[in-house]
């Protein structure tokens, strides 16, 4: 078996805040091969996005530092290296080149004084050395790929021409100009109507297919998930607490955490017609978590031994996890 | 194909800025300004600098359009000469203060320990009177055109670094800024190609006023003696070697005053018209 395309390895992010410092992300792994949709869901605050920007070398500095574990990635020359620990020159060589992200925003992560090609051809001149013409094509043929009308005439256009379905089709142009290796999606459609979402994800999709990228896609919507993603870890509180293939976790979530968001889910709560499950108070804040499980506090199933003992992340069949009683539960 | 799609919003800005007659009238007496100061060596009809005697204090009439000065030099001459040296040190001092301020002001806004050391050297720049520094700096240098924009730039440069540094310190969180560092571009690009550009706007109003303030503070300085030689005709030294005749002859003195309120006031004028079009967000079609 070759080695996967990214594997982050037991991470831990700290930050250093004034009441001293927290640990958002706490002995996360996941794995990501080619070609392969990765999934992390998890409410605001579980430390999705910080465990990608760690990813991406972007942690804030000097407040934000991986203080545990390896985010291994393999290079297209073949060499795997350590992102957390790789110098800033290598990071950002790295960056838009073999790894490249796309955020939630896309009404204002362009930036409105340059056009969209212009904003490409950057990118493209940056890694690939491109001379100006040349990027200019190129970021008119990316515009064509991420199926942009009349791509030619548009790439001169500034963002504010553009709508938020579009804009974000640039986002992606931009983030795949440089053919990267792993692309890595934060809330991509969230900000998005429902049926450019639809649009949006297709698109992803087939990128994906065609470029052979491995994709780390974060989300709160797993109803995004179930039709992206090939695998999905479900984070809480900064821990992972499930990680299963798709389709397991959608027929038979082990964790009461999962099962309590799908039962969220309206389009479930209908079909099963016994109300809706409201998972109960606000999310367990990181900082306070001293022992016992997480999300003891909010589970319906909890016992008196899940607030005193942590449960540790246990694999069978393919899946993983973080619960005392999933055997029983099951 | 590209500059026609370029052009349109720049004619657009330009026709609503123009929209108020006074800014058009402003324009349009800058326009004139700059026009007889660059084309001066053609325009005027005598030297300077050549005195006669016999003509001297004459007022203006049909040889000496705006009359003859104490030394019997031609008024006209000398204010569009003067033009030439009070329009030129005011654009040095506002490309010198504007170059070295923005890149200050992008630094101070984006690294918050260059924040702390920049802010206080403007702090301290600032809470001394402008003139007082200006002649002080003046004293200590020389009196030189080339020590006026000096020293005029070292004024008035705090003031753009404030206005870069606050507007800095917006756009550095807009997530366009953490978009680029994604791509993998350098934070030094970032700086100086996205975020520059997206204050622009507040870059081109300081400009705008600098000008108005470099042009009068170099007829203060020039007046009080502390600016330009005198034989170097500008609007200030005009003013200093006539003041003592102002009362029988006002040519001497009246038109290169009038000759700097008009143009500080111009500026003021246009800056003003840029700031109301650029400065509410509303305006962002540019």
């Amino acid at each position: 078996m070759t080695a996967p395309l990214l594997a982050i390895e037991d991470l831990a992010v700290s930050f250093r805040t004034e009441e001293g410092e927290v640990t958002p992300v706490r002995g996360v792994s996941l794995q990501i091969s080619e070609n392969e949709t990765v999934a992390v869901v998890g409410e605001s605050g579980s430390g999705k996005s910080v465990t990608s920007f760690a990813t991406m070398g972007l942690l804030p500095r000097p407040a934000g530092r991986v203080s545990q574990g390896r985010i291994l990635f393999r290079r297209r020359s073949g060499d795997t290296i350590d992102l957390a620990t790789a110098p800033r020159a290598t990071m950002q060589a790295l960056r838009g080149a073999e790894i490249a992200m796309i955020f939630q925003e896309p009404m204002t992560s362009l930036n409105p004084v340059l056009t969209v090609g212009e904003q490409i051809a950057e990118a493209v001149r940056l890694h690939l050395g491109y001379d100006r013409r040349k990027a200019w094509a190129h970021a008119v043929e990316m515009l064509g790929l991420v199926e942009i009308p009349d791509a030619a005439r548009r790439a001169s256009d500034y963002p504010h021409h553009m709508s938020g379905g579009m804009r974000q089709r640039v986002m992606i142009a931009l983030a795949l100009s440089c053919r990267p290796a792993l692309l890595i999606a934060d809330e991509p459609t969230t900000a998005l109507d429902v049926t450019i979402q639809a649009q949006v994800l297709t698109l992803l999709d087939r990128l994906r297919r065609e470029l052979g990228m491995g994709v780390l896609f974060i989300t709160h919507n797993l109803g995004v998930v179930a039709e992206i993603a090939d695998r999905v870890t479900v984070m809480y509180a900064g821990e992972v607490v499930e990680s299963a293939p798709v389709r397991d976790l959608f027929n038979a979530p082990r964790h009461p955490y999962t099962r309590a968001l799908l039962e969220c889910m309206p389009s479930r709560a209908i079909q099963d017609a016994s109300g809706r499950r409201v998972v109960r108070s606000i999310p367990g804040q990181v900082s306070r978590v001293e022992r016992g499980c997480a999300f003891a506090p909010r589970c319906a199933d909890a016992t008196p031994a899940c607030s005193v003992e942590a449960p540790m992340l246990e694999s069978d069949a393919g899946r993983q996890t973080r619960c005392l009683r999933w055997r029983e539960l099951a | 194909m590209s500059s026609v799609v370029t052009s349109a919003p720049t004619l657009l800005f330009l026709r609503r800025l123009f929209r108020r007659k006074l800014v058009l009238l402003a324009a349009v007496i800058l326009v004139i300004a700059f026009a007889l100061a660059l084309l001066a060596p053609w325009l005027s009809p005598f030297d300077p600098a050549s005195m006669r005697m016999a003509r001297r204090l004459r007022p203006p009439g049909e040889v000496n359009w705006f009359g003859t000065d104490e030394l019997g030099r031609d008024v006209f001459s000398r204010v569009i000469w003067g033009a030439r040296a009070s329009l030129g040190i005011g654009l040095a001092v506002v490309v010198i203060s504007i170059s070295i301020g923005a890149a200050l002001g992008l630094v101070a806004g984006y690294f918050k320990r260059a924040d702390a050391v920049i802010m206080r050297l403007v702090d301290a720049l600032m809470s001394l009177p402008d003139i007082l520094l200006a002649i002080f700096l003046v004293a200590v240098l020389g009196a030189s055109a080339g020590n006026v924009v000096l020293a005029l730039a070292i004024v008035y440069t705090p003031r753009v670094v404030r206005v870069i540094r606050a507007s800095t310190l917006v756009v550095r969180e807009l997530p366009f800024v953490e978009a680029a560092r994604a791509l993998g571009v350098s934070i030094w690009r970032i700086l100086f190609v996205h975020v520059l550009l997206n204050v622009a706007s507040p870059l081109l109003v300081q400009a705008t006023f600098i000008f108005a303030y470099a042009v009068l503070a170099e007829a203060g300085l020039s007046f009080l003696g502390a600016g330009v030689p005198p034989e170097t005709p500008t609007w200030g030294t005009m003013i200093a070697s006539g003041q003592q005749y102002a009362e029988d002859a006002f040519w001497v003195v009246g038109f290169p005053g009038v000759a700097i309120v008009l143009v500080a006031l111009s500026l003021q004028i246009v800056g003003d018209g840029l700031r109301d079009m650029l400065d509410p967000k509303l305006r962002k079609a540019l």
